[in-house]
């Protein structure tokens, strides 16, 4: 799950993590509220979670009341590549003498935790990789171990920060560790972490992604949920609890596994459509999952031909073919269905799904075949 | 021949008692698989279907002589399992379960490298492993596998790693082993690891792997295959249409960069000299002409 900016500091402020004084608004009134409590100037930041927010106009400084009105009032329901904004975070301004970047994550390759850190933050830290790899200080933690004070001071050091910044960003990236860890992140990344001119050090963003698996031990991740970015669809899937992802083509997909799902969208592109979404139902296939997972591609408009790619296991073929029969009982569905059931026992699925094949419920046996009949009914590419 | 597992493995199963344990557990018995105990703490000296039940993996291994242990316990025990397998002095763990924490993964992961370097992990988050006719861990349905070789099989998902196992079958190919990493970030066996050990497995004269976007480990093994490897190599890579930043599913399956997409892993491949398939159904095609040929 990614927080947006302000839910992050709030993480943050758990571990210790100095942030500016601030609120978040979802109303101009609010806005100002929170302006008068933070002290001016103030930043009126969107809340979006997507790149190039200054850019787009949605960071603006504000002096007084009326220009945090004026900001606000633009900022919020502004669209900013493709995201609406409907909180704001508005905060004291702060001085600014540098700005660094410091960040943890996952080191796929080593299998260890890596911290960045760099003197030259406030850009994209893949544009400092890219043009100077120098600038950023590396370190990877053994998640066994964890980060020592020892280290990180090493690692602090070797950034080549200002001397002023060294001891606060100690401090800090040990609270950091500790978010990271304790707080069960896939990632958390200050930029800028910045040095004001009182020599303090303090984070002016926050981006968090938390990872998932590990909410059942975190009760309090409760308030970040319902807020997040997800359109109709793909709140609903949430609900059911199918692993949706929509895209932009005509032919909706449901596939039994992830692998199997990925392939599936694949395929269809391979002969010359577009899929429509990714779906997974997960290893087994009943009628019950079924009908959720036809409930939600049908509500896409976009969606001109259903492909089902289920691979019997466990599950045999005529349970899965019954399960879709059943399923397509309880759903209305607009768009014709292409079916391809493989694996245990297909041929009694097939057998089951032939006694029940019309214009709209076809059966075809291999995956290529049946991405090729709901690539036509769903009018071709595009 | 085969690698890792064989029918004279024994295996305990660890969260034999609970439902997801005590289904695949019999049915992997079922199958001819040597499942010789199931531990629980507390329910020391019981049994599941004349499976005797253990306090502990220490106490399993000791009584039984299981070198093998298999993990069905729910994601927030597993870090504890793990380490318990580890000190019980099994040789391979194979963790099934899904939605393991990434910092527990990251954690026990490395405690095992450090302080258990003749353990071997599988998983978490992987369908097991399987030497058809002989030994099943884990959840693959044993019917869609014909034994015998001489392919061998290494995929990070599930289905499509049935999928392969169905391909073969259907081109009446017989399989050695069958290992599935797993999709998870931090994957106990890479394809490296089982690259290597069919390279050195003289029943093996062939292999499929079956990758997927994220991380870079399809690349690693391009690199293996080219500078190690003397056997035929077939790849099949999903998720070519995958947009950037969305998790596929599998908590490894994200694109985040210009790496990590399925071309460019498709890319490193062919240029290491492997044949890969456009789907699975032609990766098992490929395989048939691989296999006429040897």
């Amino acid at each position: 799950m990614d927080l947006f900016e302000y839910q992050g500091k709030q993480y943050f402020a758990r571990f210790g993590i100095p942030v500016s004084a601030g609120g978040v608004a979802t109303t101009v009134d609010e806005a100002v509220a929170r302006a008068e409590k933070a002290g001016y100037p103030v930043v009126v930041k969107a809340q979006v979670q997507v790149g190039g927010r200054g850019k787009a106009g949605g960071i603006k400084l504000a002096a007084d009341g009326d220009e945090v009105r004026t900001h606000a009032g633009n900022i919020l329901g502004m669209d900013i590549k493709g995201h609406v904004v409907r909180r704001v975070w508005v905060e004291h301004a702060s001085d600014i003498t540098r700005e660094f970047y410091a960040s943890f994550t996952l080191d796929r390759g080593a299998k260890l935790h890596l911290g960045m850190l760099s003197a030259q933050g406030g850009v994209e830290i893949e544009q400092v990789a890219a043009e100077s790899p120098d600038a950023i200080a590396r370190i990877h933690v053994d998640p066994v171990d964890g980060l020592t004070e020892d280290a990180c001071r090493e690692w602090v050091d070797a950034a080549n920060l200002d001397p002023a910044a060294r001891v606060g960003t100690v401090d800090i990236l040990l609270k950091l560790w500790r978010c990271y860890v304790e707080g069960d992140a896939d990632l958390v990344e200050i930029n800028p972490l910045i040095l004001t001119p009182e020599g303090r050090v303090h984070a002016l963003d926050a981006k968090v992604t938390l990872d998932d698996n590990a909410a059942f031990r975190h009760p309090e991740w409760d308030e970040f949920r319902g807020l997040e970015e997800l359109d109709d669809r793909e709140r609903l899937a949430k609900e059911k609890h199918l692993q949706y992802i929509g895209l932009d083509g005509t032919v909706g997909i449901i596939a039994n596994g992830a692998g199997l799902a990925m392939s599936t969208c694949d395929v269809v592109n391979q002969v010359g459509g577009a899929p429509a979404n990714f779906l997974d139902i997960g290893g087994g296939a009943s009628a019950e999952v079924m009908a959720n997972a036809l409930e939600v591609i049908n509500t896409d408009p976009k969606v001109k031909s259903i492909f089902i790619n289920i691979f019997g296991g466990i599950t045999r073929g005529e349970e899965v073919a019954n399960g879709i029969v059943q399923a397509l009982g309880r759903v209305a569905i607009d768009a014709p269905i292409v079916i391809r059931l493989d694996g245990t026992n297909a041929d009694e699925g097939r057998r089951i799904l032939k006694a029940h094949e019309s214009d709209s419920l076809i059966s075809l046996p291999t995956m290529l075949d049946a991405a090729r009949r709901a690539v036509a009914l769903a009018g071709g590419a595009g | 021949m085969s690698i890792f597992v064989n029918n004279e493995t024994k295996v305990v199963y660890q969260g034999l008692t609970g439902s997801q344990g005590r289904f695949y557990g019999l049915r992997n018995r079922a199958y001819g698989t040597g499942v010789v105990a199931g531990t629980h703490p507390k329910k020391a000296g019981t049994d599941v279907d004349g499976i005797p039940i253990f306090a502990t993996v220490a106490e399993a291994v000791q009584a039984t002589g299981a070198t093998v242990s298999c993990v069905f316990i729910p994601a927030a025990g597993v870090e504890r399992a793990v380490v318990e397998a580890a000190e019980g002095g099994v040789e391979l763990v194979v963790v099934i379960t899904e939605g393991v924490p990434a910092h527990d993964e990251a954690r026990f992961y490395n405690r095992l490298r450090r302080d258990f370097p003749a353990t071997r992990l599988l998983g978490p988050n992987c369908p097991g492993i399987i030497t058809p006719g002989e030994c099943n861990i884990g959840i693959t349905a044993g019917e869609i596998a014909k034994g015998g070789g001489p392919v061998g099989i290494v995929s990070r998902s599930g289905t499509l790693t049935y999928q392969a196992l169905y391909e073969l079958k259907q081109q009446d190919i017989g399989v050695t082993t069958c290992v599935g990493i797993g999709g998870d970030p931090v994957p106990g066996t890479t394809f490296i690891d089982c690259l290597a050990a069919f390279e050195a497995d003289p029943a093996t004269r062939a292999v499929i792997m079956i990758g997927e976007i994220g991380g870079a480990e399809e690349e690693k093994a391009a690199d293996f295959i080219a500078k190690e490897m003397s056997k035929p190599v077939v790849a099949y890579v999903a998720g070519v249409t995958a947009p950037p930043g969305k998790k596929m599913g599998h908590a490894g399956a994200i694109i985040s960069g210009s790496k990590a997409t399925a071309k460019a892993k498709m890319e490193a491949l062919e240029a290491a000299g492997v044949r890969v398939g456009l789907n699975p159904t032609e990766a098992g095609a490929l395989m048939a002409e691989v296999v006429a040929g040897l």
